[in-house]
């Protein structure tokens, strides 16, 4: 009898059991799916949306300079209605930051006081156009220039964050609830002493526990990257963003270790499941699964290095979210790697086959 | 040649339990043995100490000439055990759990199909294990003790929650077994079970074995009278007691009973005054010599 044969009717077993509990499915799957909707819709859309302009009949000076400055056309768009009273109403509405009529050379902005940022930028915006349009008609070359250059974004944009971080939590969550629960349940309902009675070497019952979690968080891995990467969400995978896969699989491995613990501690399902929240929900937080540690306070950070998850969150964000090298996870991958081993010895010598 | 199973005064304590307190026996290879006892005896215990699922306080034991503790690879393979209490892989169906623990011992998953079909579950083949009934479950958890096609077969209470023709059908599949050379020690609460198929039992209680023999020697062992009831009223109780050769007689008003050592005479008086309508005769059977052992009190 193969242990290879043992090991992968053991890894089928337990991923039909997976499949069929519609309760794990939903909380490892598709419930961190919904958050990553959620906050990837929320805070996605914080990239400002063009200017809104409409005219008042024609207005040269303005077609003129959207058919000369290319730069312009991003910034602004305009529409053009024929009556005021239209074009008046939608700015009252807020739908356009401000209606333009051109009365021969007086350009006349109407613009609403209910939003002073978008006033302020609209007035700005077209005294632009209109002291272009000036110092063209003078025909004298400026006196005083501005050249710019552009600096590359650093900040995070909201999807970059919450794609590795909310990633992050749904693979600790699933990762320490199935180490614990399957232990646990297997002992109390004395699965355990069953597959004692096997010839299937104890490593090969384990081992087999983990391939088909680590398979799960590959999926779950996939499933976010494809959400985060529609047009909507906009993630763009760039660089070194497969280390993605060697750091889950570290992570997966700690929270799998972190989860055997729990579940060779435990007497009984209950305990095991509130241990496991009590765990796994600071962590999330605490890890910088919902916000981003960098804005934190100090003692938050300080205290974030507890927490496994915040290595995973870290080296996923610097492969997916801030582009860095491959290098940039090793440190993290190895942090875990210790986890996995530290907590998989400490549950090995806590491990019972019996309930009692 | 070593007895297949060898058990030396095997002792295991739960606090102030003494739940096996010096237990010896032998089982011979292609022995069918039965062991039986109250509530708490010490059945369970005993044979997980056996098998390998406890460590005895005191005593030794060897399995096929191996010692079952701890966890014994060599041993595992060619022992079945079906626990008292079944124990599955979570939402699988009937064949893809035997198919699982087949897989495990290295059998081809189609001899999943011939076991579902051996304990009458072939219906069920499909349906998961938590919908199964009761009796159904623990068929199924037979199957899976026996997919590999051990040598030596434990059974804890095969057939305690099966109804009488499943009963009867794992009945005629463990003597196949046992035909076909294989060892079985099995536990029931059903003497006419350890009767029909036990070819030695060991009576229980409290720890300890009380007896142990082939059950129709441990029957006559006990020297029961025989009893022999007729109808009620076919004949006066006090012309009953002087019959010759009757112990003792009772009329319940449905049966008069007349206990006997020499039930010949008895019966041949009764056929003299014709007084055989719906005649029973009943010899002493295990379950005599079990409460004779083991008294009437409930156990805890
Ligand atoms: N794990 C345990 N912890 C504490 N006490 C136990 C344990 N297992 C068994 N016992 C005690 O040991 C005694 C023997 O139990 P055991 O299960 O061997 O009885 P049994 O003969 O199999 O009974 P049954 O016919 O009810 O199955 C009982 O008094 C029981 O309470
Ligand atoms: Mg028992």
């Amino acid at each position: 009898m193969s242990t290879w044969q043992s090991f992968r009717s053991l890894a089928r077993a337990m991923f039909l059991g997976f499949r069929r509990d519609r309760g794990a499915l939903f909380f490892t799957v598709l419930f961190p799916l919904m958050f990553l909707v959620v906050f990837g819709g929320v805070f996605g859309h914080q990239t400002s949306s063009k200017v809104d302009i409409v005219e008042i009949g024609a207005a040269p000076l303005i077609d003129g300079a959207l058919a000369h400055d290319a730069d312009l056309r991003k910034t602004m768009k305009v529409t053009r209605y024929a009556t005021s009273a239209a074009a008046l109403r939608k700015v009252e509405k807020g739908d356009a930051s401000a209606a333009v009529e051109q009365r021969d050379g007086t350009l006349v902005v109407h613009y609403s006081a209910a939003d002073q940022v978008k006033a302020g930028t609209v007035r700005g915006l077209l005294g632009a156009v209109v002291q272009a349009a000036n110092q063209e008609a003078s025909g004298k070359p400026p006196t005083y220039r501005m050249s710019d250059v552009q600096v590359e974004d650093d900040s995070l944009k909201a999807i970059q964050f919450f794609t590795p971080s909310l990633l992050g939590w749904a693979l600790a969550s699933a990762g320490v609830f199935g180490a614990s629960q399957t232990l646990v349940t297997w002992r109390t309902k004395g699965m355990l002493r069953r597959l004692r009675l096997s010839p299937a070497p104890i490593a090969t019952v384990f081992g087999a526990r983990v391939a088909v979690s680590l398979a799960v968080a590959m999926v779950q891995l996939g499933l976010f990257l494809a959400v985060a990467q529609l047009p909507v969400f906009g993630l763009k995978l760039v660089g070194a963003w497969w280390m993605a896969i060697p750091t889950v699989v570290a992570g997966v491995l700690a929270f799998l270790g972190i989860g055997m613990l729990i579940g060779a501690w435990a007497k009984t399902q209950e305990t095991a499941q509130s241990v496991t929240q009590l765990v796994v929900l600071p962590m999330a937080f605490l890890g910088g699964s919902f916000f981003p540690l960098d804005d934190a306070p100090v003692w938050m950070r300080t205290l974030s290095y507890v927490f496994p998850l915040r290595y995973l969150n870290e080296a996923m964000l610097n492969v997916m979210g801030r582009g860095l090298g491959p290098g940039s996870a090793l440190p993290q991958i190895g942090v875990l790697l210790g986890v996995a081993v530290v907590t998989a010895f400490i549950a090995s010598r806590l491990f019972r086959w019996d309930a009692s | 040649m070593a007895h297949t199973i060898n058990a030396d005064g095997l002792r295991k304590r739960y606090g102030d339990v003494r739940a096996v307190d010096g237990v010896s026996f032998a089982v011979e290879e292609g022995e069918f043995f039965g062991i039986l006892g109250p509530n708490g005896a010490g059945k369970t215990t005993a044979l997980e100490i056996i098998e390998g699922l406890r460590e005895a306080d005191e005593g030794t034991v060897t399995v096929l000439g191996l010692p079952p503790w701890p966890r014994n690879p060599k041993l595992l393979p060619r022992i079945g055990v079906q626990l008292q209490a079944s124990a599955f892989f979570e939402r699988l169906t009937a064949r893809e759990q035997l198919q699982t623990f087949a897989s495990l011992y290295g059998v081809p998953a189609r001899k999943a199909d011939a076991m579902l079909e051996a304990v009458g579950l072939t219906g069920k083949a499909g349906e998961r294990v938590e919908k199964l009934s009761g009796g159904q479950a623990q068929r199924l958890s037979i199957a899976c003790a026996l997919v590999h096609d051990p040598e030596l077969v434990f059974l804890d209470e095969p057939t305690a929650a099966l109804d009488p023709q499943a009963r009867r059908n794992l009945w005629d599949v463990l003597r196949q077994i046992n035909t076909a050379g294989r060892t079985i020690v099995l536990t029931t609460h059903y003497m006419d079970e350890a009767e029909s198929l036990c070819d030695r039992v060991a009576i229980m209680d409290g720890g300890k074995i009380l007896r142990m023999g082939p059950p129709a020697t441990l029957v006559r062992g006990l020297d029961a009278p025989a009893r022999i009831s007729v109808a009620s009223g076919v004949l006066p109780l006090d012309d009953a007691r002087a019959l010759p050769g009757a112990d003792e007689a009772a009329d319940d008003g449905v049966s008069l009973t007349v206990e006997t050592r020499d039930p010949s005479a008895v019966v041949a008086a009764l056929a003299a005054r014709d007084a055989l309508t719906g005649v029973q005769i009943r010899g002493a059977t295990l379950e005599d010599v079990f409460l004779d052992l083991t008294g009437r009190e409930y156990r805890a």
